[in-house]
């Protein structure tokens, strides 16, 4: 950490503007950066919450559970995840030109990142759309239509799916929202200093956003994906 | 208030009037939108006390109800709307953000030798989210006649009752991410602002316990948040997570309830333990007795904190060795608590005990609170708390922690910081005897119920066997003291902003950063960033040289 920080110095153009209650520019760089670790700490118990609930319901109903998670599109889902990594790749170049002071690519790579998020929750909205279409979308009072055997918990699937998912969506919109904010600093050319503070904490929140898909898809994509067809209960 | 000058620390070569962190600007403007963590922290302080009236007031109704066996002067429906009132209001408003809201914010910058907190603005906007998310729970609780209790079990919560409960939820999810951001904030500062010298074991114990309180916070509270994004799915989305007839389960609510809510409790309680440390050792002139078992116990109180959430449910449907395995996880934490209890009553020993305002406080504080923990004891045993579950006995234990323990501490924390942070002393004679009426008033309301529960009269109930009735008198009886007790500190204190004696930078000849300043102190604390060469508590290099 302290590495990357003293890289503006060697550079030595322009100090960053350091607020007022800091006694220097690495003691206000540590403190963000380890507020947004410990700000995704309280992200992970609340995802946390959610997947033991999901965990839970998965054990006390495996099999209704395997069958739902086989209306979801395994290809859709692994395109998705395919899509996810890269774009944590291309925020992690944009911290990397950050630290270079290359600030026109960090832009660059910012405006890659959100157009892959983009694609990221177009191909989500498309799932949601096809759930909506076959009637397993118990959202509000839309009908449920589900043939097959114990459509309770097969409802409660859905809607954790669409629970989950739909949290990490909207996380994804924030991520988006504040990336392009730091846009416009970029073509400015306000990073060529190597101070890379903002897009390192916004790029560390992104990269979490990606985990938690990491650990979303498998639980809800592919756990016991073998069972195919309902079996005569 | 603009003759207050303070020549002490004389800072002398520019010409101009020693300001200090009031008197820099009087407009409503800078109090809102402060960045200063010492306003935030009289910002909080204002807050609170709004929050802690009304919750007393809504306590004082119902125990006026239940003078009597029958119902009178309010009918069931009103009466759980009431407890239901005092229990959200006292738990989300007034305990939990209460002593770190105040005094944590006005004081850890302080005391490590900092400016202001790592995030000034995350701390205002903390405080924005505490008043917003309060209000808006108050309004619908009262408009909507929220009578759930405070604990909001599914499916009553759920399926049962009217929607108000969906958006008293939303105000304490508000009021969940003040808390969320509070913590960060501490975590971060104690991480990152401490000045040079200010090694983690010079840190006052107080820093400690707030640290410990900031690190539940941030664990806990997410699952708090989760947990009511789920009801709001199960009652807005018509999911059946927690309701049984679509298969879901009503005791996984209260897991996920408890999970937060017990560790809930020691964010309650921590920052109490935190100011008893200050407050004994600066009047009984010791170094804390074993400083680092203290600071380590704050830590184990944390996390064991996250492992005693079943001893909620021993009646609920949990397995048996479930119950037996939080059983005992419930009686290990007795450990670090009895060990802080001890350490605190050896620093006692063979000090110049000077029995002013805030250590009368403290010594109340240790009493009720060992009381308090060991009748925690017996809930924790399963055989004993099937028989008094859900009777005034848990009522009186959590009682005796929560006011008896984290009310005691948070007044005589008051009372000793008020003169660093408002430049006055408070009126001492006054100052004693409502501590001494705190004390009386409240065993006289709360030891009855010890009896009233173990001879079986529930909890929630406002309607009751005519036997309990002297019992029950005699806890309004007290509740009627305490109320007016509470009275005294609020007017002598407000009184004592125009009247008080102008406070000296250090009136009780205490060490700790926080008395190295003037009163009050400078906008950003110090002149200059103070370096640390010296132990926390170190009476003994400071012989008593008391002002009279």
């Amino acid at each position: 950490m302290s590495t990357t920080a003293t890289l503006p110095s060697a550079t030595a153009k322009r100090t960053p503007v350091v607020a007022h209650h800091f006694d220097d520019w690495d003691q206000q760089y540590d403190a963000c950066v380890l507020g947004m670790w410990t700000f995704l700490v309280t992200e992970v118990m609340f995802f946390g919450g959610a997947i033991g609930v999901y965990m839970i319901y998965r054990w006390q109903y495996p099999m209704a559970f395997a069958h739902a998670s086989n209306e979801l599109d395994v290809w859709l889902g692994t395109f998705n995840t395919f899509i996810l990594l890269t774009s944590s790749l291309t925020v992690a170049l944009g911290v990397r030109y950050a630290h270079t002071g290359e600030s026109r690519k960090v832009g660059w790579m910012l405006i890659g990142t959100i157009f892959l998020g983009a694609i990221f929750l177009g191909i989500k909205a498309y799932e949601y759309y096809t759930k909506f279409h076959h009637n397993i979308a118990p959202l509000l009072d839309l009908p449920f239509d589900w043939g097959g055997a114990d459509p309770g918990p097969t409802k409660i699937f859905f809607g954790l799916y669409f629970g989950m998912t739909g949290i990490h969506a909207l996380h994804m919109i924030i991520g988006v929202v504040l990336m392009a904010m730091f846009i416009p600093a970029a073509f400015r050319n306000e990073y060529r200093d190597g101070n890379s503070l903002g897009v390192e904490v916004i790029g560390l929140y992104w990269h979490f956003v990606d985990l938690v898909w990491i650990f979303l898809f498998p639980l809800l994509y592919l756990v016991d994906r073998a069972i195919t067809a309902p079996p005569a209960l | 208030m603009s003759a207050v000058l303070e020549h002490e620390t004389a800072p002398a070569p520019i010409v101009r009037e020693p300001k200090n962190y009031l008197n820099v600007a009087w407009t409503v403007r800078s109090w809102l939108l402060t960045v200063d963590h010492k306003r935030i922290g009289l910002l909080y302080l204002a807050g609170i006390t709004f929050f802690f009236l009304l919750g007393g007031a809504a306590a004082g109704i119902f125990r006026l109800e239940l003078m009597t066996p029958q119902s009178d002067l309010v009918e069931s429906e009103t009466y759980n709307k009431l407890f239901t009132l005092h229990g959200i209001i006292m738990i989300f408003f007034f305990l939990v953000p209460g002593i770190p809201g105040v005094l944590g914010n006005f004081l850890i910058p302080i005391m490590i030798g900092a400016r202001d907190m790592a995030f000034p603005k995350l701390n205002l906007m903390s405080w924005y989210l505490f008043m917003i998310g309060g209000i808006f729970t108050l309004y619908v609780t009262v408009a909507g006649g929220v009578d759930t209790g405070w604990t909001f079990y599914t499916p009553y919560s759920s399926t049962y009752s009217n929607t108000y409960v969906m958006a008293t939820a939303v105000g304490i999810f508000i009021t969940g991410f003040s808390s969320i951001l509070t913590g960060l904030n501490f975590i971060v500062t104690v991480h990152k602002m401490r000045c040079p010298g200010m090694t983690w074991f010079r840190l006052p114990l107080f820093v400690w316990s707030n640290y410990a309180t900031a690190l539940i916070m941030v664990l806990g509270t997410p699952v708090l948040a989760i947990t009511i994004l789920l009801v709001a799915l199960e009652r807005g989305l018509k999911i059946g997570i927690f309701d049984p007839r679509l298969g879901g389960d009503p005791v996984l609510f209260q897991h996920l309830f408890w999970f937060y809510s017990h560790p809930a409790v020691y964010i309650m309680v921590l920052p109490a333990m935190g100011v008893i440390s200050e407050l004994v050792a600066a009047f009984s002139r010791n170094r804390v007795f074993g400083y680092k078992l203290v600071a380590f116990a704050s830590l184990a109180i944390a996390v064991l904190g996250f492992l005693v959430w079943g001893h909620h449910m021993f009646v609920s449907g949990q397995s048996l060795y479930a119950g037996m395995v939080f059983s005992v996880l419930s009686m290990l934490i007795a450990i670090p608590s009895a060990i802080k209890v001890f350490n605190w009553t050896l620093t006692l020993w063979r000090g110049e005990v000077t029995f002013n305002t805030p250590l009368l406080y403290a010594m109340g504080f240790l009493g009720l609170f060992t009381i308090g923990g060991l009748t925690g004891l017996f809930l924790a045993t399963l055989g004993i708390d099937v028989h008094v579950h859900d009777t005034y006995f848990v009522v009186a234990h959590f009682h005796y922690v929560m006011v008896g323990g984290t009310v005691m501490a948070y007044l005589g924390g008051i009372h000793y910081w008020w003169p660093k942070m408002t430049g006055k002393m408070y009126p001492e004679g006054w100052a004693r005897f409502s501590a001494v009426l705190v004390f009386v008033g409240f065993n006289l309301t709360f030891f009855p119920q010890f009896i009233l529960g173990y001879l079986g009269m529930p909890r929630r109930y406002h309607v009751y066997d005519e036997g309990f009735q002297v019992l029950n008198v005699m806890s309004t009886a007290g509740a009627s003291i305490l109320g007016i007790a509470y009275l005294f500190p609020i007017t002598y204190l407000i009184w004592s902003l125009k009247y008080g004696a102008k406070a000296p930078a250090n009136p009780w000849n205490a060490v700790g950063l926080e008395w190295m300043t003037s009163s009050p102190p400078p906008t950003e604390n110090f002149i200059e960033t103070p370096v640390v060469d010296f132990e926390a508590y170190e009476y003994h290099r400071h012989p008593a040289e008391r002002h009279g």
